[in-house]
């Protein structure tokens, strides 16, 4: 049980060393949002073990490394996974394909809410590069998808 | 295992408690300014994260090091030679004028100033939040950092220190829209207010009135009335005055001197502490008075 609970967390915080590896200026705008990608596989698979409670504290985990005033992703990240795991069943049956697109509307629903707080903390502008990591998080997630269900198949958690 | 009984609360409860509980937390966080101390601790706790995190371009630079010939380690060996000839050439000049501005200044009795302590700091993360500019830095609380303490690099006023881990500390950067920096002009001394952009290349001078002598060109130096930022450090250039005499105030933009966005060593400066006085915090209103006498 406990070894379980191990897998999911670090699969959790590798995605969150990945959410801040520092990489050159012109690939960072295509930076993957792993966190919210990886967020998303284990509250499909497994939504009684990780929901709203996991994303909230990986939220917070997140302002502090990224250095955003704290409580914005987290606020983010729990409807993103709400929306998850109160529709698992029917997301579950989709392809992976149409996951992928449900993945990309999640991502840019999370950037734009974290955008919109943020908006009104401090007086920031939008702009559509902002957008990237929707793209990308979506070209990702297959491949998430496959490796996080391979290890969760391996160590047998349910 | 998913029994009626394992599930605790449902699903909407959870949601409205993490929403309640975030908002409490911005909140706090943004308005009230509650998580000074805790944040240290967050930091701290996330710091090995970040050194995960820093690893990879470590290991490249390293390697890139190892990699580099003789040849190449020879020429930069030369050109950093020379490069100490000038500096040093330059810097006997310096002795003799600190010398002699030292004895002027006794002599109209003005205080002398004190050179203050220093600490070269590395890059270790740029910050992956789009809407703010910040750094991390490898120095923190143990190594006697302290929030909003000036970071300079070899060109300039880069930034200061927001939030203090116990072994890294973050940097908000002269260009963040929420900064702002007290400077004025090299060439006539008229004080501006520089703000960040949000672009690493841009800071906007705000309020400016057209009939100001101000020219594409001109350096900006940190005039020191913030009490943040040590006086005479170079901070920007002007690189455009728009006067439009349609709109209140004149448009000007200056770049900051400082490679923002090639930062590597750091330098953090530590407030100047006379030797009668000992103490870093109480220091600080007489070192502002000193200051604005000397402005005057």
């Amino acid at each position: 049980m406990r070894k379980r609970n191990l897998v999911i967390w670090i699969s959790l915080l590798v995605a969150l060393v990945l959410q801040i590896v520092p990489l050159p200026t012109q690939v960072d705008l295509y930076r993957p949002d792993w966190v919210l990608v990886v967020l998303a596989y284990w509250s499909m698979a497994l939504p009684h073990r990780v929901n709203v409670g996991v994303a909230f504290l990986t939220g917070v985990a997140m302002d502090v490394l990224v250095g955003t005033t704290l409580g914005i992703h987290s606020f983010a990240l729990s409807i993103c996974v709400y929306i998850l795991a109160a529709n698992y069943q029917r997301l579950r049956n989709y392809s992976v394909w149409q996951q992928a697109i449900i993945i990309g509307l999640l991502s840019s629903l999370y950037h734009l809410m974290t955008f919109w707080v943020q908006h009104l903390l401090t007086d920031i502008y939008f702009q559509v590069d902002y957008l990237w990591p929707v793209l990308t998080s979506m070209v990702l997630w297959p491949w998430v998808f496959w490796l996080l269900r391979r290890t969760r198949r391996q160590f047998s958690i349910s | 295992m998913d029994t009626i009984f394992t599930r605790g609360p449902s699903l909407n409860i959870r949601l409205t408690l993490a929403l309640v509980l975030s908002v409490t937390l911005i909140f706090v966080d943004h308005k009230m300014d509650g998580f000074k101390s805790t944040r240290v601790y967050l930091n701290s706790l996330m710091s090995p994260l970040q050194y995960i995190a820093n690893l990879p371009g470590l290991m490249l630079s390293e390697s890139a090091q190892r990699l580099t010939s003789q040849e190449q380690l020879l020429a930069e060996n030369q050109k950093l030679n020379n490069q100490l000839l000038l500096m040093s050439e330059k810097l006997q000049q310096f002795d003799v004028i600190e010398k002699e501005n030292a004895q002027l200044r006794e002599l109209l009795q003005a205080p002398v100033r004190e050179s203050s302590r220093k600490m070269v700091a590395e890059l270790m993360a740029v910050d992956k939040n789009p809407y703010s500019q910040q750094v991390v830095i490898n120095k923190g609380a143990i190594d006697g950092v302290y929030p909003s303490q000036p970071v300079i690099d070899d060109k300039g006023i880069v930034g200061q220190v927001m939030e203090v881990g116990s072994t890294n500390s973050r940097v908000l950067l002269l260009a963040d829209v929420t900064h702002a920096i007290p400077v004025r002009s090299l060439r006539n001394d008229i004080r501006f207010i520089a703000t960040g952009s949000g672009a690493l290349n841009e800071l906007y001078l705000e309020h400016v009135p057209h009939s100001v002598d101000i020219q594409e060109g001109d350096t900006l130096i940190s005039s020191g009335l913030g009490k943040v930022f040590p006086e005479g450090y170079p901070v920007a250039t002007v690189t455009q005055v728009v006067r439009d005499e349609s709109r209140p105030f004149a448009r000007v933009i200056a770049t900051p001197l400082a490679n923002l966005d090639r930062l590597r060593h750091l330098l953090l400066l530590w407030k100047k502490t006379n030797p009668e006085r000992d103490g870093k915090d109480e220091t600080k209103g007489e070192m502002v008075n000193e200051e604005e006498s000397t402005d005057a």
